[in-house]
């Protein structure tokens, strides 16, 4: 094990792929010769050269089309979008060409690629650079969606999002870039579609994503040692696959479900959840479902704004004791 | 600014080369003629847009084309799927929505695509498949297979975001990718004069990208051919892409829903007076090529193109159990356990 911070695991889970597969190439803008703007990429190009990891024009289109067209005649492209709000730019080739052209196609083509990007809040970068939008991606048959909470998972389902043969979209919570974390040594991979049990308690079960994860863990821990309501904490790490089984044993045995969503209100990822254990797991409920997510507004900038706008460890406690005490 | 406008009856191709484009040309034609009877007849549904006027610019890049070349063309893409070799039974079983189609009903006209010719897919967003044929190119250029993508795409696409992000990328890559503008003069209803800065959409801009201007007769298979092979030599020599406007004309509307009634009245029948099928049969006849091979020609294809409708009219529909399959690599649909 060594300790690396979430922007580390990036390149170290890139570098591995890279190291194993020839095929296997990275582009993107700011990439190769910065070292990425959140510095996620730094020494891949003095390690793999500027044949395989390549800095792009500010071309969204160009950079997620050249990945299909590469994925669909024998490489692995690992694309990079700066900010994840810059995938509405770009939105066609995701939602219209990569998502579809295997079905469209009855199979023909296959596209193993990758699109890595900065996800969601807590940098005071305002509306168009800090949004989480995982759930644009979740609702698109056709791509996978990953959102990693910790530096190994980062590694780890990085590594298996490269292997698959299918289109995956690799959310990185930016503000947790900094994070440090235990990384398992050498090759390393994971498995998508894997939900992880962070913590277990008998009261309710927090179903969590991303930078969402910690501040789950944070409300569980205030929770239990000053309120008394014990949680079990689920990292869902993937929302297509999306580990159902895991969440709908989890409810059943707690009774309660209570999700943690940075995304705005309407179709965020947590009402999914939430219609999959009403239909299959209701006669199981102790209450209602609850869903804490950002309000419905673009994300405001100010420090002050933004902390109040993504849900809080001090809003999820108090949102859980309104419904539970 | 540099025009590269070969005069055709002076491009020595050779009678085989000639032959074959001639061919093409017919299957094509007549091809496409059958798609427009067999959706008066309802055979078809949904939409066609079809290239009935426009087949010598399909047909010169698919004979100068090598086997593994890769085409990325767009929903006007029935021709060029055809000149790769695609089965026309598949073509015509997919736009009557037959299990023998080529993407088992699943595309449909708009999307057709046969990955064993070559024919890497028909795409339906306007401009999308520029950057995708760039990417192609990448991955020649990468593992350096001296493969060419050749993307196809119409007026209107010059005037759309992702042409633009091609092209530069393209060109600062210095990948072997040839872009061939097909104008027929109008972006669906409205003339492409009428919304373009500039008379030659795609030419005029190509000195944006530091490339040289381009325009040939798309109604002249033999000036296609000619400038398709230079620009392929050029990218598999590690030369960089191309950009070709070939100037022609649809002799149909632009959609099957479309009658063509905008056009001003004449308009058609000059671009007839060049219709490419029936003046490259007469320089055929020029060349000393006689009535009676053409005509031995002209009944093959359209055998070719009566037994395809055949096959097709008796492929059975496909199976409501194709509805979720192949949405992922491993077959299935799957989006939880």
């Amino acid at each position: 094990m060594a300790e690396l911070t979430y922007r580390e695991a990036v390149a170290a889970g890139i570098a591995q792929e890279m190291a194993r597969d020839e095929r296997v190439v990275f582009l993107g803008e700011d990439v190769a010769h910065a070292g990425g703007v959140f510095k996620a990429t730094v020494g891949l190009l003095e390690k793999f050269g500027p044949r395989r990891v390549r800095d792009c024009p500010i071309s969204e289109q160009a950079i997620l089309g050249a990945a299909m067209g590469a994925a669909m005649t024998g490489l692995k492209p690992i694309a990079e979008i700066m900010f994840s709000d810059f995938l509405a730019v770009c939105w066609d080739i995701v939602a219209n060409e990569i998502a579809k052209t295997r079905y469209m196609t009855n199979g023909q083509i296959t596209l193993p690629l990758v699109i890595r990007t900065a996800n969601g809040a807590g940098s005071r970068f305002g509306a168009q650079h800090s949004q989480a939008v995982e759930n644009w991606a979740m609702m698109i048959p056709g791509i996978k969606v990953v959102a990693p909470a910790f530096p190994a998972d980062v590694k780890g389902l990085l590594a298996a999002a490269v292997r698959d043969p299918n289109p995956v979209l690799f959310f990185e919570q930016k503000s947790l870039y900094s994070m440090k974390g235990e990384v398992p040594d050498g090759e390393y991979v994971d498995e998508l579609g894997k939900a992880k049990v962070l913590r277990r308690g008998k009261d309710c079960t927090i179903v969590a994503l991303a930078l969402m994860v910690h501040r789950a863990l944070e409300a569980a821990e205030i929770l239990e040692k000053e309120h008394g309501i014990a949680c079990t904490v689920i990292d869902v790490r993937s929302l297509v696959p999306l580990d159902t089984q895991t969440i709908l044993s989890e409810v059943s045995r707690t009774g309660r479900l209570v999700t943690v969503e940075e995304n705005p209100r309407l179709c965020g990822w947590g009402a999914e959840v939430a219609s999959i254990v009403a239909d299959e797991c209701f006669w199981d409920l102790d209450g209602p479902i609850l869903r804490i997510t950002t309000p419905h507004v673009p994300l405001p900038s100010a420090d002050l704004l933004e902390d109040n706008t993504i849900p809080s460890a001090a809003r999820i406690v108090r949102e859980i004791r309104a419904k539970i005490d | 600014m540099k025009r590269n406008k070969p005069a055709a009856a002076e491009i020595d191709i050779g009678r085989e080369t000639r032959l074959e484009l001639y061919r093409l040309q017919l299957e094509l034609r007549y091809c496409e003629k059958r798609a427009y009877d067999l959706f008066l007849q309802n055979l078809i549904k949904g939409t066609s847009h079809l290239s009935l006027g426009q087949e010598a610019i399909a047909a010169g890049f698919g004979v100068a084309m090598r086997p593994d070349d890769w085409t990325f063309c767009t929903y006007r893409g029935h021709a060029h799927t055809l000149a790769r070799g695609a089965s026309m039974e598949g073509v015509l079983g997919e736009l009557m929505g037959r299990q023998c189609g080529l993407l088992g009903g699943k595309g449909g006209s708009m999307h057709l695509t046969d990955v064993t010719k070559g024919a890497m897919g028909s795409y339906a967003i306007i401009g999308a498949h520029l950057p995708v044929a760039a990417g192609a190119a990448w991955s020649a250029q990468y593992r350096g297979t001296e493969q060419v993508a050749v993307c196809f795409f119409g007026d209107g696409t010059a005037n759309i975001g992702a042409f633009h992000e091609a092209l530069n990328f393209s060109a600062v890559w210095k990948l072997p990718v040839v872009y061939v503008c097909e104008n027929n003069l109008y972006m669906e209803y409205t003339p492409i004069s009428a919304v373009t800065a500039v008379e030659h959409p795609a030419a005029d801009r190509a000195s944006a990208y530091g490339l040289p201007s381009i325009v040939v007769d798309g109604n002249d298979a033999d000036a296609v051919y000619k400038v398709a092979s230079d620009a392929l030599a050029k990218a598999r020599a590690g030369g960089g892409p191309s950009l070709i406007e070939a100037m022609t004309y649809r002799h149909s509307g632009h959609s099957r829903a479309d009658p063509g009634k905008y056009r001003p009245e004449g308009e058609l029948e000059k671009w007839l007076l060049r219709d490419p099928v029936v003046t490259y049969r007469e320089r055929l006849l020029t060349l000393g090529i006689n009535e009676p091979t053409l005509k031995d020609m002209e009944a093959a294809a359209m055998g070719k193109v009566d037994r395809a409708t055949g096959i097709a009219k008796v492929s059975p529909v496909p199976s409501v159990d194709d509805i979720e399959k192949n949405v992922w690599a491993d077959g299935g649909s799957a989006w939880r356990n």
